[in-house]
């Protein structure tokens, strides 16, 4: 996993409450194989209009938004199903970061496992950088992973929380199953005595 | 059940978590064992982090493998898959199963279909355990009284590898249902009044304990669905206590303990239940009695009204955001405010999935079917959840009233829940399906769905438009 300590780079809006992960990358490119460019498929079917060209009112598409490395977006992003592939999608694409009020759980937690920090914020925190991000596009957001805070185009710092586990692992660069497989003589205890046990209510 | 002296009253989370501990980190994380890993044809990029690392999973027979994503419904036959990458996808599976030693349930197998369905169904999923699959709808399982929640490719890896998962505990979150359901109404008119009640955030960071009298009077079937729609409510894991019905449902499976080992693990099955006096983060109630058949007319599954009400209009949403959703939802959907629901017309209907593809849903739409005809100009499908479930649909002759009736009788998979096999809605046409999802292109690019139960798919598809299916059972 790459490592992740400080970012400042524009931040693209997504304004839109309850972006499911169907949205992100449709069910249709989840048989490609991990060593595609998923960012080809990140909003596969809203990034084209119905007549196939691109949709000109998406920040996708606008010219301001091309370096983008840090998505903003509304309440409950990524919820709906458990594709891993929709952390892929946004950070082939080159994002690495992801600002909202709250995640689906599944989505934040595969979020971690693969460089993709997902931030939350106060929801009027967030209603106020998407308004000022749609009003000034190509605006930038500083992100210190170690120090934990944000840092909006009007300077304001805001602190957010992450898993001390998980800040460990981004800002080192390490994943989890290295660290589980160092304890496998404790599972394999656990293992021991669980299965002699002979229970049947699990 | 768990063996630590502790007087404090337990819900069934703790007693479960608690039972299923390896270790406490210091940041709140515990590792969790993990009893069952379903693994199915979308797991392929799991068993690839495993090879690039040279591991072997860990824990082969408490792993178990269907095909169900990527097989085709119209035909057995692995050449009927026409899409290089769908067949690389079950190829994917039937190597790493079998280099593994995993048993799995293949597209020539009886016993294939769609893993929430085939998992029940064998008895791989108990009373007590903790399940996971890379599937987010794993909540299914929970109706067992098992802790059952979906998860991302890396942690599929790491459950191979290490047959243990890090997981933080979720809020404990209790729904109590009461009362009788009225003649009609289902376990999803339930479930998506729910959902239409708390949002489709409603249980977020909660795992939910359903509950009550609505509750204790389902189905094995029934249940299934309520867990299985948790996760459109945000709730990662739904549960609901074991109970005699659950016992009932799980005696002779292939994988269910038999003889004296049943006799223990029923006794033992029993303690799993909160116990009096144990504490929820929250709790909803619902009055069944008060539940009418729901549909869904928007694009999240809290978009959800009773049938004889009106696709609702934005300009009455309590806040400018609600009001922007709806007015993008109706959009997509096509729908005017103020159109009673009832005259919305439909084009495909699709009867199946891991929410609605068991027998008791084929028999609820077959009764409706029955002695009818699909109405002209649309297309129905029945897409079985299961091998088993078809053959058994066959033995009642359900298969017989569907076709009469001009449906496709199909065989088991994923199908239109999600279209990943290739069965699409076309763009612009309108599904009464009996899946768990009506997001923006979820049965194909610009398909309109409108979620609802077995029954009530089935009346949308004898008359053509969404339809109350109360009217059409008072006709006999």
């Amino acid at each position: 996993m790459e490592r992740f300590d400080r970012l400042e780079a524009v931040a693209l809006p997504i304004a839109q409450v309850n972006c499911d992960t169907d949205q992100i990358i449709p069910a249709r490119y989840l048989q490609k194989p991990r060593s595609d460019d998923f960012g080809n498929y990140l909003f596969a079917d809203s990034r084209l209009g119905r007549d196939g060209m691109p949709a000109p009112e998406l920040p996708f598409n606008q010219q301001a938004y091309a370096s983008a490395k840090i998505v903003v977006a509304e309440r409950n992003f990524g919820c709906g199903s458990s594709r891993e592939h929709a952390v892929w999608a946004l950070y082939d694409y080159g994002m690495r970061a992801v600002i909202a009020p709250s995640f689906g759980d599944i989505f934040a937690s595969n979020s971690l496992k693969n460089g993709l920090l997902p931030i939350v914020l106060p929801e009027d925190v967030v209603t106020g950088l998407l308004t000022g991000l749609l009003a000034h596009p190509g605006a930038s957001v500083a992100v210190d992973l170690p120090a934990q805070t944000v840092t909006l185009p009007d300077g304001a710092s805001h602190a957010f929380a992450i898993d001390p586990f998980a800040k460990h692992c981004l800002v080192n660069g390490i994943d989890e199953l290295g660290y589980t497989l160092g304890l496998a003589g404790e599972i394999a205890a656990f293992e021991q005595s669980y299965e002699a046990s002979g229970r049947q209510d699990g | 059940m768990d063996d630590a002296a502790d007087h404090e009253p337990r819900t069934l989370l703790d007693k479960i978590w608690d039972r299923h501990r390896i270790l406490a980190r210091e940041d709140g994380q515990d590792l969790l064992f993990i009893d069952r890993h379903f693994i199915h044809d979308v797991t392929a990029p799991a068993f690839e982090i495993l090879r690039a690392r040279g591991l072997k999973p860990h824990a082969p027979t408490r792993t178990f493998g269907t095909a169900d994503h990527y097989v085709p419904t119209h035909s057995r036959d692995m050449s009927a898959v026409n899409h290089p990458e769908r067949r690389t996808m079950i190829e994917a599976l039937t190597r790493d199963a079998g280099e593994a030693g995993i048993e799995m349930f293949g597209l020539g197998d009886p016993r294939q279909g769609i893993v929430h369905v085939v998992g029940p169904e064998q008895g791989l999923s108990l009373p007590g355990m903790t399940i996971v699959c890379a599937d987010s709808h794993t909540s299914t399982h929970g109706a067992f009284g098992a802790l059952a929640f979906g998860i991302g490719a890396t942690e599929v890896g790491h459950v191979l590898a290490t047959q243990s998962l890090w997981q933080r505990k979720p809020q404990w979150m209790r729904v109590l249902i009461e009362g009788r359901l009225p003649e009609g109404v289902a376990a999803k008119d339930v479930v998506l009044a729910l959902i239409a009640k708390i949002g489709v955030a409603g249980a977020a960071g909660h795992a939910i304990e359903y509950a009550g009298s609505t509750i204790a009077a389902l189905s094995m079937e029934g249940r299934l669905t309520i867990c299985n729609m948790t996760i459109e409510a945000g709730g990662r894991a739904g549960v609901i206590a074991p109970d005699e019905t659950t016992f009932a449902y799980l005696a002779g499976r292939p994988h269910a303990p038999q003889g004296a080992d049943w006799d223990r693990a029923v006794a033992q099955w029993r303690g799993l239940h909160s116990d009096p006096g144990a504490v929820f983060s929250r709790e909803v109630v619902l009055d069944a009695s008060a539940i009418a058949p729901m549909v869904t007319w928007g694009t999240t599954p809290e978009d959800a009204s009773p049938i004889d009400g009106r696709v609702p209009d934005p300009a009455s949403a309590a806040t400018a955001e609600r009001r922007e959703a709806m007015g993008r939802a109706l959009a997509y959907m096509g729908l005017s405010p103020g159109t009673a629901l009832e005259e919305v017309a439909i084009d495909r209907v699709f009867i199946g999935s891991c929410t609605n593809g068991r027998i008791e849903d084929l028999r609820a739409a077959a009764a409706v079917v029955h002695g009818r005809q699909v109405a002209a100009g649309v297309e129905a499908w029945v897409v079985p959840g299961s091998g088993l479930v078809r053959a058994q649909a066959e033995a009642e002759g359900l298969d017989k009233v569907f076709v009469r009736a001009g449906f496709e009788w199909r065989f088991a998979g994923c199908s239109m829940c999600l279209s990943t096999n290739g069965d699409t809605v076309a763009p612009g046409e309108r599904c009464a399906s009996t899946s768990n999802r009506n997001f923006v292109g979820r049965q194909g690019p610009g398909a309109r769905t409108h979620l609802m139960s077995p029954a009530m798919a089935a009346a949308a598809a004898v008359t053509g438009r969404l339809s109350d299916v109360r009217r059409l059972m008072a006709k006999g």
